[in-house]
């Protein structure tokens, strides 16, 4: 009967604790992406109630170039950005596991580009792009390179991004560090006897042995790049000079990335209902993505286990 | 010698690679003492021609810079206390207490980290604006004070590794569940709890995305959204808008180089484990 009593107060005690937790997420997250839903399959504005129309937002998606346009952008980040990512991640990460003096400071240098505010490193990056004015043009000229003319060029655009985006892998950089400290000494001693060289040594014993966290970041970077909002927004902003200004996509929307499109559409074209479906589908293209991360790595990790 | 020379050309590449991470700080710092004249003379120069340090007031008066300061410096205020005062009782509840719910809600709260802001913010902003709270610092801060995934994760992992023996000990002298987590569990996570502190500072105080939806009042601005002020006129006064990014970074600068191994440990801990 004590036994009981005592699970019954455990009970109580738990839901007491974490109903600050439990309530915003009613609030925060249970609320909206039920509301989203709903609004999706409406028509309305920031003023007007929602006005049942059925499923003609996302017919109006389907035939909506620009929402490809922007969903190919978007993908371009993911696949093309992500795999950048890593690899730049993985070798700065080997460089500061590396035993050298000054290795304190090249961390640091590597590291901090993480914890800056976007909107500033942004704001420095859009400076340096400048094609006549900006540093990266003028260290180019240096070789003999005519720079193009980066955020200004639809061909280039996404290519800066992706740029800014290798100067931001500190977070990881550090994910990577500590997998590649927790891989065993022993391993590597016993491969340096059986006669295999620092490449076969990197990709038979480090990349097995850490791939479970590979395949995470890489997944998570996926992710991350579906939400690529901010830093398109303050370029085009700077570009165009008014908030929300006309040019909504940059040059010929080479950097119209999906939730921009959404932002656009839902507080600039005020078409929430638009925006709703819009988001529900970016929602259901991240579920899918998440599902596949969390049964990917339980399956590395299984095998990285079973050898 | 093949050993030195691998040695020099390892040294030269991480010595280039250091270069280049830090020389956006550098074109930062370095233009914001230049006059606008110099930032746009051919060849451009990294260093000023002639340094100057007009560019600092100017940025202060061309817009409410110490108004949007104190805005901003608000808001981080109390998300940090929100954020601080939430995370560890959450975080306690899933490990330290035994009772049904922990594994689901540990489960949702890992869920919810993967929720697109992008899906969440019209029907935010739709019951915001309907409570009449937009322009309001209210959709910036209330978060906070229900408990951020991220967080709650990072500082659940930490109370995994205290012993659950040292926590029952109070049990036995008749503590309540309260007692025990007030007087024995949070003081032992102080250094984590350093660490989500930092956290959250620096989230609340870039936060872009929230303040852009919600505050649309120019005097209400945060810092992250009044920078792009120096950027709406006709041309971009680049020497002024990098002296006041400067001033923007430089806390979170003096943060990170204060607290860097917190740093590090919170990435660390919770980027690992899936």
């Amino acid at each position: 009967m004590k036994g009981r009593n005592a699970t019954q107060r455990d009970f109580i005690n738990g839901l007491l604790f974490s109903s600050p937790w439990i309530l915003g997420f009613m609030a925060f997250s249970v609320y909206p992406l039920i509301s989203s839903l709903y609004y999706s399959l409406t028509k309305f504005n920031a003023v007007t109630a929602p006005q049942w129309v059925g499923l003609d937002n996302y017919k109006d998606i389907f035939s909506d170039p620009l929402v490809w346009k922007s969903l190919g952008n978007t993908l371009f980040m993911a696949f093309v950005s992500t795999p950048i990512n890593l690899f730049v991640a993985l070798l700065l990460a080997s460089i500061v596991c590396a035993n050298f003096k000054g290795r304190g400071f090249v961390r640091t240098a590597f590291f901090l580009p993480s914890v800056i505010p976007m909107v500033a490193a942004t704001m420095v990056w859009i400076w340096m792009f400048d094609p006549t004015y900006g540093y990266i043009n003028n260290v180019l000229s240096w070789f003999g390179i005519s720079g193009p003319a980066w955020l200004m060029d639809a061909h280039y655009t996404k290519w800066a991004l992706v740029l800014m985006g290798t100067w931001n892998t500190g977070t990881m950089m550090l994910v990577c560090m500590s997998a590649l400290q927790s891989v065993p000494r022993s391993y590597y001693e016993s491969a340096e006897i059986d006669g295999a060289g620092k490449v076969a040594r990197f990709f038979y014993i480090t990349v097995p042995c850490i791939a479970h966290v590979l395949v995470y970041q890489a997944i998570l970077s996926t992710i991350n790049a579906f939400q690529y909002f901010q830093q398109v927004y303050i370029i085009i902003s700077a570009n165009a000079g008014v908030k929300g200004g006309s040019a909504a996509g940059g040059p010929e929307n080479s950097i119209l990335m999906y939730p921009l499109y959404v932002f656009h559409n839902a507080f600039t074209y005020l078409k929430m209902g638009k925006a709703s479906a819009m988001a529900w589908l970016l929602f259901i293209i991240v579920a899918i993505l998440t599902v596949i991360m969390t049964k990917v790595t339980r399956k590395v990790t299984e095998n990285a286990g079973g050898e | 010698m093949k050993n030195s020379i691998s040695k020099v050309l390892f040294f030269a590449l991480v010595a280039l690679l250091a270069l280049i991470f830090i020389s956006p700080f550098m074109v930062m710092v370095l233009t914001s003492f230049k006059t606008n004249n110099d930032a746009f003379t051919i060849p451009v120069k990294l260093f000023p021609r002639v340094w100057v340090k007009e560019n600092y007031p100017a940025a202060f008066a061309a817009i409410p810079y110490f108004k949007y300061m104190g805005n901003t410096v608000f808001i981080t205020a109390i998300s940090l206390i929100g954020q601080l005062l939430v995370t560890p009782m959450v975080a306690y509840s899933l490990v330290k207490i035994k009772w049904k719910g922990a594994d689901i809600i540990s489960g949702l709260v890992m869920a919810t980290m993967m929720i697109p802001i992008t899906v969440t913010m019209v029907p935010l902003y739709k019951i915001y604006s309907k409570l009449g709270l937009t322009n309001t610092y209210i959709p910036l801060i209330l978060p906070a004070f229900f408990g951020k995934a991220y967080y709650i994760v990072i500082v659940r992992q930490f109370f995994a590794g205290i012993p659950n023996s040292l926590i029952e000990a109070g049990k036995i002298d008749g503590a309540t569940e309260f007692q025990r987590y007030y007087k024995i569990a949070l003081p032992l996570c102080k250094p984590v709890l350093t660490t989500i502190g930092i956290y959250a500072f620096l989230d609340a105080w870039s936060d872009y995305l929230y303040p852009l939806i919600f505050i649309t009042k120019p005097g209400m601005y945060t810092l992250s959204l009044g920078l792009q002020q120096y950027m709406s006129e006709y041309s971009v006064d680049w020497a002024r808008l990098m002296a006041a990014a400067v001033v923007f970074v430089l806390p979170v600068i003096v943060c990170f180089a204060v607290f860097q191994k917190n740093f590090v440990e919170g990435i660390a801990t919770s980027g690992l484990k899936a």
